[in-house]
């Protein structure tokens, strides 16, 4: 029998363990990324010419980022290494790829999507400002970049990304006006006994927490952000804190997200069964404890299966490499994939708890005014989405999307499809679930009119 | 304001020329283009919608709210375009006349 072609979709930490994993067990499987070098997001590399030392990049996650990259370097024989290579589609076994307009296809006959996340959004007036950008892009900016988003910086939204942003901001040296916080401190408390599952990380989150303290950098919690400032580019925050009291900002830039946001579209394209995930607020493809989604041969791994985090991606790209393997009939250690399981099952623990301390606001993203722009891409705003559903009558998201081309941009839904299915839900009195969600598209990114099929010689 | 994003650290590379929008534009070897426009300005382009100017939003390629173009009308994604001695670039997107070159 030919030897199985394995096809692993992305190359932060699950894919990496992923394919470490399937190098191991004699495979050579192809890593395709989007990315110019390995790494993910969060263990996003800096480029070559750059010399800060992995400490100063990532701080107490040093060792496991300096791990996951020296992992993927020595794979580089072992591997079929696809850099900077979109898969914009997926046809039965057959992956549809893009690199320098150059497009190309990819059969498989086990596919591992470890496709990662995006910040979560929600829409607030003055937020396509210059100046106002994801909690991520901060993160980018300052880890490859070695930038700053603006000269003074309002952090805002919730999630355990806003306090590590803000500390390393802070640590950079850069002037952060605040940080705001839309979670109450009370859910904080009453989440640490779950957090505890992960002492370690729990310890982390107190420690940026403290220095942000120890800084004099105020950090508020039950925040109301009312309004981005500016009049071409930001210029401050409006907001109200916990007790009712209107305070203002001046700032020239704000990094601002809910938590994340998993990337599913080649899950959605490969037809695997999705559910709604009620605790993370947001759809998920269904998948066993191992990662087997419901289409055989598609294997999900990582925060695009489910977002729970970098040292889980490692555990769940692993553990997806193994179902693959165990799948194929090659051996396979039981004792280490109970092993995956177990702390896998830790993770989730401790996600629970991160639900508890920064749930989603989705009060926030139903309660944006008409004329606030939900849509970044095209300009749409809440006000059109109300009317898709009062006047058109539109019963989900698709047809909302179909009538009023919100989640049509070339975002293709990315960035307002959270906020659009709060609106829709509270304008039909529905649950989120009710509503449903925007359909994976392909291409899953916008091709230039300049691509052309690869001309083989 | 000199320009949106403030570098911290990592100064002490060799610069690279592009040009944008016909002016030179003195970026940093290992900069994106995203970076390199936004050192020096407060913003990169117009909304096609006219909602405004825009620059940039996600920085991993997610929101395409950084698109660019070449002369010759072919679109770049400012954020995960690498700087490179020469390249010239337009924050509008060029005339109707200009389209890409297939062959």
């Amino acid at each position: 029998m030919a030897e199985p072609r394995v096809v692993v979709i992305g190359a932060g930490p699950a894919g990496i363990r992923a394919a470490q994993a399937l190098v191991a067990a004699g495979l050579r499987p192809a890593v395709v990324d989007e990315g110019l070098c390995s790494g993910g997001q969060i263990y996003r590399r800096q480029p070559a010419n750059f010399k800060r030392p992995y400490e100063a990049l990532y701080g107490f996650e040093a060792k496991k980022a300096r791990a996951v990259h020296t992992t993927f370097d020595d794979l580089s024989n072992a591997i079929d290494y696809h850099p900077e290579t979109l898969a914009w589609n997926l046809s039965g076994n057959t992956l549809h790829l893009v690199r320098n307009d150059i497009a190309d296809t990819l059969d498989f006959d086990a596919l591992i999507l470890a496709t990662g996340a995006t910040d979560r959004l929600l829409p607030l007036r003055g937020w396509t400002l210059p100046g106002c950008y994801s909690l991520g892009a901060s993160q980018i900016a300052l880890k490859a970049q070695a930038c700053a988003i603006g000269e003074r910086v309002v952090f805002l939204g919730t999630g355990p990304l806003l306090y590590l942003i803000s500390y390393q901001y802070a640590q950079a040296g850069v002037d952060v006006a605040a940080v705001l916080d839309t979670s109450p401190f009370s859910g904080q408390i009453g989440a640490l006994p779950v957090m505890a599952s992960r002492p370690s990380m729990l310890a982390k989150g107190l420690y940026y927490r403290a220095q942000l303290t120890a800084r004099r950098i105020p950090v508020h919690t039950s925040v109301i952000p009312l309004q981005i400032e500016g009049e071409t580019s930001v210029s401050g925050v409006r907001f109200r804190t916990g007790k009712g009291k209107e305070q203002q900002l001046v700032a020239d830039a704000v990094g601002m997200g809910f938590h994340l946001r998993s990337e599913t579209q080649l899950a959605d394209l490969a037809h695997c069964e999705f559910d709604f995930d009620e605790e993370l607020a947001q759809w998920a493809p269904v998948a066993d404890v191992d990662g087997r989604s419901s289409v055989p041969g598609v294997y999900l791994a990582g925060d695009g299966a489910r977002i729970l985090g970098a040292d889980s991606a490692e555990i769940t790209g692993e553990l997806a490499a193994l179902a693959v393997l165990s799948d194929l009939e090659r051996p396979v250690s039981g004792q280490r994939v109970q092993k995956l399981r177990q702390g896998r099952e830790r993770m989730e623990r401790f996600r629970r708890g991160l639900a508890m301390a920064f749930p989603w606001p989705a009060f926030l993203a139903r309660g944006v005014e008409y004329d606030v722009l939900l849509c970044r891409c095209e300009a749409i705003s809440a006000g059109e989405l109300r009317s898709s559903a009062s006047q058109c009558g539109a019963p989900e998201l698709n047809r909302a999307k179909a009538l009023i081309r919100v989640g049509m941009g070339r975002c293709q839904g990315r960035y307002c499809g959270h906020a659009a299915a709060e609106v829709l839900a509270d304008m039909r009195g529905e649950s989120l679930r009710d509503v449903g969600r925007l359909r994976g598209q392909g291409p899953v990114k916008p091709l230039s009119c300049n691509t052309r099929m690869k001309v083989s010689k | 304001m000199l320009g949106r994003f403030v570098r911290v650290a990592e100064q002490d590379r060799p610069t690279v020329e592009l040009e944008v929008d016909g002016s030179p534009c003195q970026a940093l070897e290992g900069d994106t283009l995203l970076v390199a426009v936004l050192s020096q300005r407060n913003t990169l382009r117009q909304s096609e919608f006219g909602d405004g100017d825009r620059a940039g939003f996600c920085l991993m390629g997610a929101c395409q709210d950084c698109w660019v173009w070449t002369p010759t009308g072919e679109r770049l994604r400012a954020c995960t375009t690498q700087v490179s001695a020469g390249l010239r670039v337009m924050t509008h997107p060029p005339g109707e006349d200009v389209w890409p070159n297939l062959a």
